[in-house]
C-alpha cells in the first residue's frame, strides 16, 4: 500500500472543505484563554487607575508571589484534569511538603538548600505517584481516590506536626531570601512559576506524549486502541501534578517562613476553580496550562484588587465562586456554538 | 501480485479462544491475500467481532496461530498488530474528538523534529498529502467532533494509509453510512486492493458483499463453514450456510384491514432537521419511512414521540391534539416508539431483563404507589413468553442477552403498554436472521390485531415486504409517498436520493 | 440492492441456558440482599459497634450514643439526598455550604428581630431556592454538576461570610438550643433528631427502592438516554432532586444552628467531602446506577461510630482523619479487587450463567459474539 494509487476517486462531497474561516475550535481555545488575560488586564488597569498604589513596585511584588502558589498548582492539575481526572488531595500534599521541608531545618540545621527544595518536591511527588497507582492499577475515580488521600495526607501532616510549628528563625537566611531574591525585576518564585508554565506548556503542545494525555482525556478508549499507554501517562500526570504540589510547598515555606500542618487547607478548590476559569475542562480532553496559570492569576488579582476597591474582602470567595459558574457557563456556550457551526460546514446526507 | 508465490499478508488457522464457558471461536482459519477484498460473512453471534479483535491484537487466542507473511506471530496488545501492518476500521469508528483530524491520524506516531518535538507543519502536510490520495477535503487542523461517521472512517482509513498498513479489516463499515457514502467508501476499497493491499470486509448487507468482494468466507458458531470465489457462489448459498440448515426467503406479510385513521402528522418541521412533514396512519396499517442515513427519518419519530422538540406542526392522535416535547404524553396517548440505537436509548444495559422489560408500566404495576414486585415479575414473564424470549434469569442483566433477544425485550417493554400507534426506528438492525424474521411475523401479526406502526429501516427489502404505504424522505423532507403496489426498489431510490422529487404527495 | 433472504425458520439459538430457574423469592430476597454491595459496609458497622462495645471502656454508655448520634445527625440528613443524587450520576457539593449560608441567614433574621418559627420556614426556602439554582444550571444549562457545586459552593459560602463576615451569632433563646438535643420520649441516649432521620431515611428508601420515580433515578444514572425514551423527564427528576437537597441542608442546617447554639460563615467547613465519603462508603457508585440507602445510612453511622471510638481510645483528631481517608479508599478498592478475583475464578473451571458476555475490560462495542 506504499505506492499511491495514482487514479484518485470521486472528490469527497462531505467533510467540512478548507474554509478561511476554517479551524474554529482551535480559534476558540485561543480566544477563551485570550478572554481571561483580558479580564485580567482590564481589572489591574481598573484597579490601577482607581488607585496607582496598587502598581507600586511592591504592589507588583505581591501580585506576582500571590499568584506563584496557586499558578504552580493549577499547571499540574491541568495536567491531571486533561486526563479526565481530578486530583483533590493538592492542597495537602502542598502542606505536607510544606512542612516536611520546614521540619528538614529544624532536624538538620546545615542542610544545604537545593537538598531541601528537592526533599519537598520528592514528598510531593511520593504523594502524587500514591494517587497515580490508586487511580491507575485499581482503577478507582480519581475523585474518590483523591478525596480520601485528601484527608488521609492532611491527617498525616496533622500528626507530623503534633500541634507545632516551624518558624521563620528555623530556617537558613538562605532559603527565606529565595522568597525575596528577583531575576530581571520578578521574584524568583514567579519566576520559577513562569518557567513551570512555560515548560509544561510547550511540553503538552509539542510532544507525543503530552498530546497522548489530551486523546486520552478525549476518548479513552480509542487511546487504548491506539496503543497509547494510557495507565502510565495518567501515573506521570498525577506525579507530575504531585511534585508541582510539592514544589508549591517549598515555595510557600520559603516566601511565608512559618509553616504549620494546616497549609493549603482547601487549596484544592481554590486550584479547581483556578484551572476550570481558565478554561481546562473537568470533562477532560480540553483546555491548556497557559489557561490554568491565568484563571490563578485572575483569581488571585481579585483578591488584591478587592481591598482597593473597598470592597468588603469577605466578597471574595463569593466572587470565586460566581467567576467559576461563569467560567463554565461559557465553555458550555462556544462548545454550543462551535458545535452548531461545525454542523452547518456540514457533513452529513450526500 | 500472484497469492500463491508470495504468502499472505495475514493467516489465521485453526484459531480458538473462549470466554469463560462460551467459545466464541472454535478453530476458526481464514488467509487474506494481497490485492484481494475477502468478505466474512456470519450471522449474529458466529464470533465475527471476536475475530476482528483476536486480528487487531485486542484479544488473545487460546490456541491455532496467526501468520503474518507467513510466520507466526503473536500480539499481545494492539499496537503489535499495528506494528506488523494491521488496520482496523470499527464500525463506530474510535476518533479522539478533542485532537485535530491531523493529530488523530498520527496520533503516537507524530513525525517530530530533530529535538523530539512534533512537526506540525510536516504533520499537516502528510495528511493534506493523503486526504489528496483518497479524494477527500477535509480541513487537516478540525478537530474530529462533529465529523459524520463517514467521514470518520475517511479519517481511520487515512490513518491506515500513512501507516502503512497492508491489511486492513473493516467490521461493517457501511451499517450507518447513506448509499452515497458507503458507494465512496468502496471506490476507496477498491484502489486500495488495485494497489495491493489485503482487505477483509465484514457487513450483513449482501448486495455490497457480492459487488464488491473477491471471495467469501462464511463463517458459523464461531467455526469455519466454507471459503470460495465469489463468482461461485449465489446469496442463496451463502445465506444456508450461514444459518446451517434451508431457508425460505418471504416476509410474513399478513393482509390486515385497515381501520380508521389513529395518527396524523401535520407541516411537522424542525429547524435545520426536518421540515413539513405530514402523513398519517390508519389503524392496521404499516407505513414505512424509507430514505437515507440522515435523511431525517428518525428525528420525525423522535419528534413525534417527544423526545426531541419540533419548531411547528401538529401531532393528533385519534382526532386529539398532542403536545410536543413530553414522551410521557405521547405514551398516555397511546404511541410507542422501539428506538434506534438499542444498547443507548432502547436498554438500560446494566439493569435487568425483568426491570427493563417493565420499565413503561412502573405506576400501573404500583399500588398506592408502591410496587408490586409480584406484578412486575409477573408481567416481564408473560411478555418474555408471548415473545418466545431466550434467557436465563429474568434477573439477569440484559447484556447477557445476544442482540436478538435484546430486541425483543424492546420490543416486550413497549408492546406492554398496550399501544395504538408503534414506531419501530430499524427494528432488525444487527440481529441475526433467525430473530429478524421472528420480529416481521410479530409486526405483521400485530397490524393484523389492528395496531398502527410506521417503521423506519434503511433495508429497502425490509421496508417493501412489510410496508402498505412507504413514505420516501430525502434532506429533511418526504419527497415520494408510494403504495405497496407502487413501491419498488427504483421509485424508492429515487425519492431517496432526491432525483424526482415530485414523483408523488 | 439485491433482496435479502431471511430465514423463516428460528435460527439456533445460543442463549438457551438452563431454563428459568425461579427461586423461592423471599429467600432470593434474602440472598441479594447479603450479597449485594452494601453488604460490606452493614456487616463493617456491625463489627465496629461490637468491637467498639467490647473494647472501648465508655462507648456503650447511653451518654456516648446520644454524643455520637448528635455528631453524625447532620452528615446523616444531607447524606440521603445526596444518595439519590448520585445515583443518578450527578454530586452536589454544595451542601455544606449551603448549611452554612442557611444558618447565617437565621442569625442575621434572629438578630433583625424575627421570630425563629418564622425564620426557621425562611431558611427551608432560601434552601430551596439554593438548591434549585443548582438544579437550574444543571439541568436547564446542561452544565457538569461537580463544576456547578464546586462554583456554588464558594459562592454559597462567600454569601455566607458576606451576611456574617466574622461575627458569630450566639443569642439563640435557650429553648432552641437545648431543644435540638432533647430526647425521643426522655429515652436516654437517642436524640429526637436520630428517630426524625430514621424516619427520613425509610421515607427515602422506600422513595428509592419501591416506587416508579425511585427505579427511574437508577435508570437515569445507568443511561439518562434510554429513561427518557421511556418517558422519564430527566431534566426535572434532576432539578428537583437538586432543590430536594437544597431543602434538606438547609435544615440540617437549622439544626445545626440550635445545636451548636451559633451561627458563624465558616461552620461545617468541608462537611460536604464527609457526607460525599459516607455515601461511597455506603456502597453508591460514584459513576451511578448503584446504590442503597440502608448502605449510605449505615456508612454514616460506621464513620461515626469508628470516630467516636478511637475518639474513646484517646486518638487525636489527626489520625482520625487518615482513617477517614483510608476507610473511603478501602470501601472503593476493595470492591473492585473482589470483582477482580471473582472474574478470574469465574474463568475458571465452574460455569457461569448462561451467555456470558466477554469481560468487559476487553470490549469496546459490538453485537455480535
Amino acid at each position: 500500500m506504499t505506492n499511491a494509487p495514482s487514479t484518485a476517486p470521486e472528490p469527497s462531497t462531505a467533510g467540512a472543505p478548507p474554509r478561511p474561516s476554517g479551524r474554529p475550535a482551535r480559534r476558540q481555545r485561543q480566544f477563551r484563554e485570550l478572554g481571561v488575560l483580558l479580564a485580567v488586564v482590564v481589572l489591574i488597569t481598573a484597579t490601577w487607575l482607581h488607585n496607582p498604589g496598587f502598581l507600586s513596585s511592591q504592589g507588583v511584588r505581591d501580585l506576582f508571589l500571590g499568584a506563584t502558589v496557586l499558578a504552580v498548582l493549577a499547571v499540574g492539575q491541568a495536567l491531571v484534569l486533561i486526563t479526565k481526572n481530578v486530583d483533590l488531595s493538592v492542597g495537602s500534599v502542598m502542606g505536607l511538603s510544606a512542612f516536611g521541608t520546614g521540619l528538614l531545618f529544624v532536624t538538620f540545621p546545615g542542610l544545604p538548600v537545593p537538598v531541601a527544595v528537592l526533599a519537598g518536591v520528592v514528598i510531593g511527588l511520593v504523594c502524587g505517584l500514591l494517587n497515580g497507582l490508586l487511580v491507575t492499577t485499581v482503577q478507582v475515580p480519581a475523585l474518590v481516590v483523591t478525596l480520601g488521600t485528601l484527608y488521609a495526607y492532611r491527617g498525616l501532616n496533622h500528626w507530623w506536626a503534633d500541634g507545632g510549628q516551624v518558624n521563620a528563625h528555623d530556617m537558613p537566611s538562605a532559603f527565606l531570601l529565595l522568597g525575596r531574591i528577583s531575576v530581571l525585576g520578578v521574584p524568583l518564585p514567579a519566576a520559577v512559576a513562569i518557567a513551570v508554565v512555560a515548560a509544561v506548556g510547550f511540553y503538552l503542545a509539542r510532544y507525543r506524549s503530552g498530546r497522548e494525555l489530551y486523546a486520552i482525556g478525549s476518548n479513552a478508549d480509542a487511546a487504548r486502541l491506539s496503543g497509547i499507554p494510557a495507565a502510565r501517562r495518567v501515573m506521570v500526570a498525577f506525579a507530575v501534578n504531585g511534585a508541582l504540589a510539592g514544589l508549591a510547598g517549598v515555595l510557600f515555606a520559603a516566601r511565608y517562613g512559618t509553616v504549620d500542618s494546616t497549609v493549603g487547607t482547601g487549596m484544592e478548590l481554590q486550584v479547581v476553580a483556578a484551572a476550570v476559569v481558565g478554561g481546562v475542562a473537568i470533562a477532560g480532553g480540553v483546555g491548556t496550562v497557559y489557561g490554568a496559570a491565568l484563571g490563578a492569576v485572575l483569581l488571585t488579582t481579585i483578591t488584591a484588587a478587592l481591598p482597593i476597591w473597598r470592597i468588603d474582602q469577605f466578597w471574595h470567595q463569593a466572587v470565586v465562586g460566581a467567576l467559576i459558574l461563569a467560567a463554565i457557563a461559557l465553555d458550555r456556550l462556544l462548545a454550543l456554538r462551535t458545535a452548531r457551526k461545525l454542523r452547518g460546514g456540514g457533513a452529513r446526507g450526500a | 501480485m500472484d497469492p500463491t508465490e508470495v504468502p499472505p499478508p495475514l493467516a489465521l488457522v485453526d484459531v480458538t479462544k473462549s470466554f469463560g464457558s462460551v467459545r466464541a471461536l472454535r478453530g476458526l482459519s481464514l488467509e487474506l491475500r494481497a490485492g484481494e477484498i475477502h468478505a466474512l460473512v456470519g450471522e449474529n453471534g458466529a464470533g465475527k467481532s471476536t475475530l476482528v479483535k483476536t486480528i487487531a491484537g485486542v484479544h488473545r487466542p487460546d490456541g491455532g496461530q496467526l501468520l503474518v507473511d507467513g510466520r507466526p506471530t503473536g500480539f499481545a496488545a494492539p499496537v503489535d498488530a499495528q506494528n506488523a501492518g494491521i488496520a482496523v476500521i470499527y464500525q463506530e469508528p474510535t476518533l479522539f474528538p478533542d485532537l485535530s483530524v491531523a493529530e488523530n491520524i498520527f496520533v503516537g506516531r507524530q513525525p517530530r523534529t530533530r529535538w523530539a518535538t512534533i512537526d506540525r507543519r510536516r504533520m499537516r502536510h502528510e495528511t493534506e498529502g493523503v486526504f489528496s490520495r483518497l479524494g477527500v477535503r477535509m480541513d487537516p487542523d478540525r478537530p474530529a467532533r462533529g465529523l459524520s461517521i463517514a467521514d470518520q472512517q475517511l479519517v481511520e482509513i487515512a490513518k491506515a494509509l500513512t501507516r502503512q498498513a497492508r491489511v486492513l479489516v473493516m467490521d461493517e463499515p457501511t451499517a450507518a453510512l447513506s448509499g452515497v457514502e458507503a458507494e465512496r467508501l468502496f471506490t476507496v476499497a477498491r484502489t486500495l486492493r488495485d494497489s495491493g493491499a489485503a482487505l477483509l470486509f465484514i457487513s450483513h448487507r449482501f448486495d455490497e458483499v457480492f459487488s464488491l468482494c473477491d471471495r467469501i468466507t462464511v463463517v458459523r458458531d464461531g467455526a469455519f463453514v466454507s471459503c470460495d470465489p465469489t463468482s461461485e457462489l449465489d446469496v442463496d448459498t451463502v445465506v444456508r450456510r450461514m444459518v446451517g440448515r434451508e431457508v425460505t426467503s418471504l416476509y410474513p406479510k399478513e393482509e390486515a384491514e385497515h381501520g380508521e385513521t389513529v395518527l396524523e402528522v401535520e407541516g411537522l418541521t424542525r429547524d435545520g432537521v426536518f421540515a413539513d412533514v405530514s402523513f398519517s396512519v390508519r389503524a392496521g396499517e404499516i407505513v414505512a419511512l424509507a430514505g437515507l442515513v440522515g435523511a431525517g427519518r428518525s428525528e420525525v419519530i423522535r419528534a413525534v414521540f417527544g423526545v426531541d422538540r419540533y419548531d411547528a406542526g401538529s401531532v393528533r392522535v385519534q382526532g386529539r391534539e398532542l403536545a410536543g416535547g413530553r414522551p410521557k404524553a405521547a405514551m398516555a396517548a397511546g404511541i410507542a416508539l422501539v428506538p434506534e440505537d438499542r444498547r443507548q436509548q432502547g436498554l438500560v444495559m446494566e439493569s435487568s431483563i425483568e426491570r427493563n422489560a417493565t420499565a413503561t408500566r412502573r405506576r400501573p404495576l404500583s399500588r398506592l404507589g408502591l410496587l408490586r414486585p409480584s406484578a412486575e415479575r409477573a408481567s416481564a414473564e408473560e411478555w418474555g413468553e408471548r415473545l418466545n424470549l431466550k434467557f436465563g434469569r429474568l434477573d439477569d442483566s440484559v447484556s447477557t442477552l445476544s442482540g436478538g433477544n435484546q430486541q425483543k425485550v424492546v420490543l416486550a417493554k413497549w408492546l406492554s403498554t398496550e399501544p395504538r400507534v408503534l414506531f419501530v426506528d430499524e427494528p432488525t438492525r444487527g440481529i441475526d436472521v433467525g430473530t429478524k424474521a421472528e420480529v416481521h411475523r410479530l409486526l405483521s401479526g400485530l397490524a393484523g390485531r389492528g395496531l398502527a406502526i410506521v417503521m423506519v429501516s434503511s433495508e429497502l427489502p425490509e421496508v417493501l415486504g412489510m410496508a402498505d404505504r412507504v413514505l420516501v424522505m430525502h434532506e429533511g423532507r418526504v419527497t415520494a409517498e408510494l403504495d405497496r403496489a407502487e413501491a419498488d426498489e427504483e421509485s424508492v431510490m429515487y425519492a431517496a436520493t432526491g432525483q424526482r422529487p415530485s414523483e408523488a404527495v | 440492492m439485491a433482496p435479502e433472504r431471511t430465514a423463516t425458520a428460528s435460527a439456533p439459538d445460543r442463549t438457551n441456558g438452563p431454563g428459568p430457574a425461579r427461586e423461592e423469592r423471599p429467600a432470593a430476597r434474602l440472598r441479594a440482599l447479603l450479597s449485594g454491595r452494601e453488604a460490606p459496609v452493614v456487616s463493617a458497622l456491625l463489627v465496629a459497634v461490637l468491637g467498639a462495645a467490647l473494647f472501648v471502656d465508655m462507648f456503650a454508655t447511653a451518654r456516648n450514643i446520644d454524643f455520637m448520634l448528635l455528631s453524625v445527625a447532620a452528615i446523616a440528613l444531607m447524606a440521603l439526598p445526596m444518595t439519590l443524587i448520585v445515583i443518578t450520576g450527578e454530586i452536589d457539593l454544595s451542601v455544606a455550604s449551603t448549611l452554612a449560608l442557611t444558618s447565617a441567614t437565621l442569625g442575621v433574621l434572629w438578630e433583625a428581630g424575627v421570630p425563629i418559627e418564622t425564620a426557621l420556614w425562611i431558611c427551608l426556602g432560601v434552601g430551596a431556592l439554593l438548591g434549585a439554582f443548582n438544579g437550574l444550571l444543571v439541568t436547564v444549562c446542561g452544565l457538569p454538576s461537580l463544576a456547578v457545586t464546586i462554583g456554588t459552593m464558594a459562592l454559597y459560602r462567600g454569601l455566607a461570610y458576606v451576611l456574617l463576615g466574622d461575627r458569630a451569632v450566639a443569642s439563640y433563646p435557650s429553648n432552641w438550643v437545648g431543644g435540638a438535643r432533647e430526647h425521643f420520649l426522655g429515652l436516654p441516649g437517642l436524640p429526637w433528631i436520630a428517630v426524625a432521620v430514621l424516619v427520613l431515611a425509610v421515607l427515602f428508601g422506600v422513595l428509592l427502592h419501591a416506587t416508579a420515580v425511585g427505579r427511574s433515578l437508577f435508570d437515569i444514572g445507568n443511561n439518562d438516554e434510554a429513561a427518557r425514551f421511556t418517558g422519564v423527564s430527566v431534566r426535572w427528576t434532576k432539578f428537583w432532586l437538586f432543590t430536594l437537597s437544597g431543602v434538606v441542608a438547609s435544615g440540617a442546617g437549622v439544626f445545626w444552628t440550635m445545636q451548636y447554639g451559633t451561627s458563624r460563615a465558616d461552620t461545617a467547613f468541608g462537611l460536604e467531602l464527609q457526607v460525599v465519603a459516607a455515601v461511597l462508603l455506603g456502597g453508591v457508585s460514584i459513576f451511578g446506577g448503584i446504590g442503597s440507602v440502608l448502605g449510605v445510612m449505615s456508612g454514616v453511622l460506621l464513620l461515626g461510630v469508628i470516630r467516636n471510638a478511637l475518639q474513646l481510645f484517646g486518638v487525636g483528631s489527626e489520625v482520625l482523619q487518615v482513617v477517614t481517608g483510608l476507610i473511603l479508599i478501602a470501601s472503593v478498592v476493595t470492591p473492585n479487587i473482589a470483582a477482580r478475583v471473582r472474574a478470574r475464578r469465574a474463568s475458571g473451571p465452574q460455569p457461569p450463567p448462561a451467555h456470558a458476555p466477554p469481560p468487559v475490560s476487553a470490549s469496546t462495542k459490538g453485537e455480535d459474539s
